[in-house]
């Protein structure tokens, strides 16, 4: 929809132009940002212009995948040998309510930074261990997704900083993946997403979107016995409540799940 | 800024923050649409550079440069393209409001290359209110359901008369054209669900250029009035003005901006200080009745504003008995009894509420709206601003789906007020959140029943009781409520019965009509509870209804044994229909998997074929110099394919080809008058009109044929023209009229001294009752609350069926929103009046994947009270299938599940603990 309140639009092209006045935001893809009325948003700051690669490989053997990088360029990235735990890609991506159509312009650093209990590319950062690299005209840091998202709709970017990358670690790339979904109807937005990723020394990591408000996530040296995986479950406190699922059922649904996920990743 | 649009260079420049969509329609691009202007409907679809996108959520400042194609630059409607063909092919649309995007996401490379396991994916962003998806998926397999152009009359699959145009994008809707020096009007709503204005000042707003006019409670006519719009205005309460100082709900009103654009309007709404005095609000209507509740009309009067009971809430109540109830459950071998509750539904239908007005060369004032009844929007706008009604035209464009949400007048009056304040053209156009938030929404009812009945299943005692939230106005709270306990108290035969119904105010969202018409939130419970009965008597449950539905002979009343009603069990088909479902049921479909629960269940509804005291229609039928034939009539299209019949039953009187027909349609200013398009009414009584008029006219022509020295063959029953000798052959209407010699029509129209022309009159009494049968086998995972339906089967009495297509649309059309209402669809508050889900994306109606095949029967009756034997059926489809569902889960499941929607989570709590209790 037209966004009312905005009063310009620019599009850097260096870095040294993603400066944010207040009411500035980023916009990537904008399918989210043009979906809803932004009464408090006057500018906004088109990202797409830098003109990032959409997708690297690194020389360490990850993946660093540009936030600006579409959802449509994100599951044509070639499959490899060594990268099995891609095949989260199109399963994260097709999780999102969003049509095909969508993932012309919607991005994954969008996705994320827009931090939806249902955003699918959380889901898939937060199963795989990335590290979200942040920017301002002159300084960086990172952070893991899991912990940039901290609740609906809340992240720990702050005004004047740009999600600028997301990095895949070769190990978790590497690993097993097995992923469950579902929700209050066949091809409806996610209830739960439950991810569990088995690496190459047996450690495994489960990852519990969707159904809670924020990206929760479940290590494990080894695979866990049915008590442990129960007991690290028990601690979790954020089920989420909304039209897509009460907390109940959300909590019924990741349960069975994980413990599906545990038997098949054993 | 500078791109192209199906290949025509286009220099323009988009404001800040603008998307595509509204930049393409400023281009006069109205063939691409505004669904829900979030990213989720597929209505606004184009390609970018041969990439498919959702316009409305696509930033226009991106366009240097680009190529766009909407869907009119796929094909013309003389030269479709292969899949717009298709879509013609297989009537793969029904209001055709989706339909270009529709097309344009079929016509993508993606969809062209899928498999068919793959469609349901690729379609979730396409969403059909209508259709029920099955005749789009037949037109993307290439299957042809319809009767090619050039003939066919009652009885063929005739296409839409706006077929081709409808697919090409070219069809024009509401707002599909321009009007020079529009400017446009935006609404501030009030941000409490009950408060006094008790300050308000526009200074500010007033201010900023390119505001013409603020409009509030001092500029509002002081008249009451009800939003909800019947033949007799008299059976809606008065209780609503254009602008109230009293907010009854979050969202009302408070004031609106007449300016340049929406974004000024909208800016302007911001600026605009409000003082409120909060006051005290009730959610809850059990509340809302009871002692000491907040009044939300006490200051109105029961007999001047017709409200039962405003000193407790209560707009309209009914208490009677037939019998004697005690004494028949006394004498019940079984008595059954429960509670049941549905939710609050939304229309959803894909074009949102708007209309434009201005004041013509003359002065007259004319709006433009999406409205199933312009008349009586026209009568009542007349009458709110005290107008002639010769001095307001009111008509409708093709309107996109309505499902009694635009029953309403809910954008007219804005419109008409800031015409006249400002004598500029207005345009006031709903968002999609205004339509879950400030439309009208289905009315939801909490429903107890009590059935008692003797071991050989013989229904001895019935009550029903019923609680109906209306939300903050009673627009349609009285009809709902009757009509919801009318027939389906009154298609049992059940000596001793109670109804005990009220329709009360809350401070929630105004409820208002919704297709049903409150028959399917009671019928639900009857329903669910005749099932209980089965089961208790160890009883099919076919069997159970056959021994207690009326049969023809028996009276059709409710609980005054002399109620005076036009009702005649006409044509009765619901035997047929119980037998066509039993057996349709039994056979086929898919297994259920491994662990899942298998049910069966069925339900039956019986409805009125028309709307209660009087429905009227008058028509005009004119033969043109050109021997082609101009219909004018008042009835709106929407989806219902009323159009489509009217043409038919012309073609078929006349013996001419359909496309011989132009209809000239809902416009007060064409038509002598048409109540509306509700209440199923376009064929049965417009299209019983419009049948008499070509008889009328048919006689006319024969007549001028004997002046001419003509002697015409056959008899009176005979067709005119082609269906004599050319049907088929022949498209043009220079028909035979005589045994000797070749007279064209042409000629005898160009002969006549006069045009010859026929006027006729439908009045909407007697009605007859039209019966649909459901029933479904399905399979319930215990572990997830999942319902897969294994098979789905509706038997329909329709009387004669004109158009085998069209009719098919409705009954699958009505099952998938029924299986909308009954799975997924809630309207949700926050308990304080505050709706939750305001976008698509949190209101799921049902997508391509959501919607299995259901195999659609008819009965084969003849309604003596119809056009040609011909009954209604477009809200009656919609009706058994949410308990006809719960059945089924119930019958899988063991547990009887007593909410709508029945979702996966409800489904998951009733059977986890079923298995707690077990344990």
């Amino acid at each position: 929809m037209d966004l009312i309140s905005v009063r310009a639009v620019r599009v850097p092209r260096s870095r040294g132009e993603l400066t944010f006045a207040p009411g500035a935001v980023p916009l990537a893809g904008g399918t989210w940002l043009y979906s809803e009325r932004q009464d408090d948003v006057t500018e906004l700051v088109d990202l797409t212009g830098l003109g990032w690669e959409p997708w690297t490989a690194d020389p360490d053997g990850g993946l660093t995948v540009s936030a600006t990088c579409t959802l449509a360029e994100l599951v044509r990235i070639p499959a490899r040998p060594e990268w099995p735990a891609l095949s989260l890609i199109p399963l994260c991506v097709n999780s999102l309510l969003a049509s095909f159509k969508i993932w012309n312009t919607a991005t994954i650093g969008g996705n994320i930074a827009l931090a939806l209990p249902a955003g699918g590319l959380t889901s898939l950062a937060t199963a795989l261990d990335a590290v979200a690299e942040l920017w301002t005209v002159d300084s960086e840091r990172r952070i893991p997704v899991a912990d940039l998202v901290l609740g609906v709709r809340r992240t720990a970017i702050e005004h004047g900083e740009v999600l600028r990358a997301l990095h895949f670690p070769a190990a978790a790339l590497a690993g097993r993946a097995a992923f469950r979904r579902i929700a209050l109807s066949p091809l409806g937005r996610a209830g739960t997403v439950v991810i569990g990723r088995r690496d190459a020394d047996d450690a495994v990591t489960l990852s519990l979107t969707g159904g809670t408000e924020r990206p929760e996530v479940l290590r494990f040296a080894g695979i866990p016995t049915v008590a442990q995986l129960a007991a690290a479950i028990d601690g979790i406190d954020t089920w989420y409540d909304d039209a897509h699922g009460s907390p109940d059922w959300r909590e019924a649904m990741s349960r069975r799940f994980a413990e599906e996920i545990r038997r098949e990743l054993s | 800024m500078r791109f192209s649009v199906n290949g025509q260079p286009t220099e323009a420049e988009p404001a800040p923050g603008q998307c595509l969509r509204t930049l393409l329609r400023e281009q006069e691009h109205f063939d691409v649409k505004k669904g829900c202007d979030s990213g989720d409907c597929g209505a606004c679809g184009v390609f970018v550079d041969g990439t498919p996108v959702h316009s409305c959520v696509y930033p226009a400042h991106r366009m240097e440069g680009r190529e766009v194609t909407t869907v009119a630059g796929l094909g013309t409607p003389e030269r479709l393209s292969p899949v717009q063909q298709r879509f013609v092919d297989a009537a793969g649309f029904q209001c055709g409001f989706c339909t270009a995007g529709m097309i344009v996401t079929a016509s993508s490379a993606e969809v062209q290359a899928a498999d068919d396991a793959d469609l349901p994916r690729l379609f979730k962003g396409n969403l059909c209110r209508c259709t029920g998806y099955r005749s789009i998926d037949d037109a993307l397999h290439g299957v042809t359901t319809t009767h090619a152009r050039g003939g066919g009359g009652i009885g063929a699959s005739v296409r839409a008369p706006a077929a081709e145009r409808v697919v090409t994008g070219t069809e024009p809707f509401t707002l599909d054209f321009t009007t020079t020096g529009l400017t446009h009007l935006a609404v501030l709503g009030s941000p409490h669900a009950s408060a006094r204005i008790r300050s308000l000042d526009a200074t500010e707003a007033l201010a900023l250029p390119g505001v013409h006019a603020v409009l509030t409670a001092a500029d509002s006519p002081d008249v009451l009035f009800s939003t909800g719009r019947h033949e007799n205005r008299l059976e809606d309460p008065d209780d609503t003005r254009v602008f109230d100082s009293v907010l009854r709900f979050l969202g009302q009103r408070v004031a609106a901006v007449v300016a340049d654009t929406v974004r000024i309007a909208e800016e302007a709404c911001r600026l605009i200080r409000v003082e409120y005095e909060v006051l005290p609000a009730v959610f809850d209507p059990e509340e809302a009745r009871a002692p000491g509740a907040p009044l939300l009309h006490g200051d109105k009067d029961p007999f001047e504003h017709r409200i039962a009971a405003p000193e407790r809430n209560v707009v309209a109540q009914k208490h009677g008995e037939l019998g004697d109830v005690a004494a028949g459950l006394a004498e019940a071998d079984v008595v059954v009894s429960g509670m049941w509750r549905t939710g609050r539904v939304a229309h959803a239908q894909l074009e949102t509420h708007a209309s434009r007005g201005w004041l013509d060369a003359a002065g007259r004032l004319v709006v433009r709206t999406s409205s199933q009844v312009p008349y009586l929007v026209r009568d009542e706008l007349a009458r709110i601003f005290s107008l002639d009604r010769g001095a307001l035209r009111v008509f409708t464009a093709r309107v996109g789906g309505g499902f009694g949400g635009k029953q309403e007048l809910l954008t007219e009056d804005l419109v008409t007020l800031a015409v006249l304040r400002t004598g500029r053209p207005v345009q006031y156009e709903f968002t999609r959140e205004d339509e879950f938030t400030i439309a009208t929404l289905r009315h939801p009812k909490r429903v107890s029943v009590t059935l008692g009945a003797r071991r050989d299943g013989t229904l001895t005692a019935m009550a029903v009781d019923v609680l109906s939230d209306t939300g903050a106005y009673g627009n349609h709270g009285p009809g709902v409520m009757f009509h919801g306990t009318h027939e389906s108290v009154s298609v049992y035969r059940v000596p001793n019965r109670r109804v005990d119904a009220e329709a009360v105010y809350t401070n929630n969202p105004p409820s208002g009509a919704f297709r049903g018409y409150g028959l399917g939130q009671v019928l639900f419970a009857v329903e669910s509870a005749m099932d209980d009965l089965a089961r208790e008597l160890g009883m099919d449950p076919f069997e159970l209804r056959r021994r207690n539905v009326v049969v023809p002979g028996d009276p059709v009343v409710v609980t005054d044994a002399d109620e005076e009603s036009d009702l005649q069990l006409s044509g009765y088909g619901l035997d047929q229909c119980l037998d066509l479902a039993e057996a349709a049921v039994a056979e086929g479909g898919e297994s259920a998997p491994d662990g899942w629960l298998a049910g069966t269940g069925m339900a039956l509804s019986m409805i009125a074929t028309m709307p209660p005291r009087g429905h009227f229609s008058e028509v005009r039928l004119t033969l043109e110099r050109d021997g082609s034939v101009s219909l004018d009539v008042g009835t709106a299209e929407f989806g219902n394919g009323t159009s489509t019949v009217h043409v038919q039953l012309v073609a078929e009187v006349l013996g001419t080809a359909p496309e011989q027909v132009r209809l000239r349609q809902s416009d007060t200013d064409a038509a002598a008058y048409d109540t509306g398009a509700f209440g199923s009414a376009g064929t049965v009584v417009a299209g019983k009109a419009v049948h008499a008029a070509a008889l009328a006219l048919r006689e006319a022509i024969r007549a001028a044929a004997k002046e001419l020295g003509s002697t015409p063959r056959g008899d009176a029953n005979t067709p005119l023209g082609m269906s004599i000798t050319r049907r088929g052959v022949d498209h043009t209407l220079d028909a035979l009229v005589d045994e000797q010699a070749s007279l064209p029509l042409a000629a005898v129209a160009a002969a006549a001294p006069s045009p010859l022309a026929a006027v006729a009159t439908a009045s909407g009494t007697p009605r007859s009752l039209a019966f649909n049968v459901h029933a479904f086998r399905v399979a319930v995972d215990p572990a997830t609350g999942e319902v897969r339906i294994l098979r789905s089967v509706q038997a329909a009495d329709a009387g004669t069926v004109l158009n085998p297509q069209q009719l098919r649309g409705q009954v699958e059309g009505g099952t998938a929103q029924a299986l909308g209402s009954a799975l997924y669809e809630e309207v949700r508050t926050d308990g304080e009046g505050r709706v939750t889900t305001r976008a698509y994306r949190n209101y799921h109606i049902p997508q391509f994947a959501d919607v299995p095949r259901t195999e659609v029967l008819f009965a084969s009756t003849h309604d003596e009270l119809g056009p040609l034997g011909a009954k209604s059926m477009s809200e009656a489809p919609y009706n058994p299938v949410a308990p006809a569902l719960a059945n089924a889960i119930r019958d899988a499941i063991g547990v009887r599940p007593r909410e709508l929607p029945m979702t996966r989570e409800r489904i998951w709590r009733l059977v986890s603990r079923r298995a707690e209790g077990d344990g």
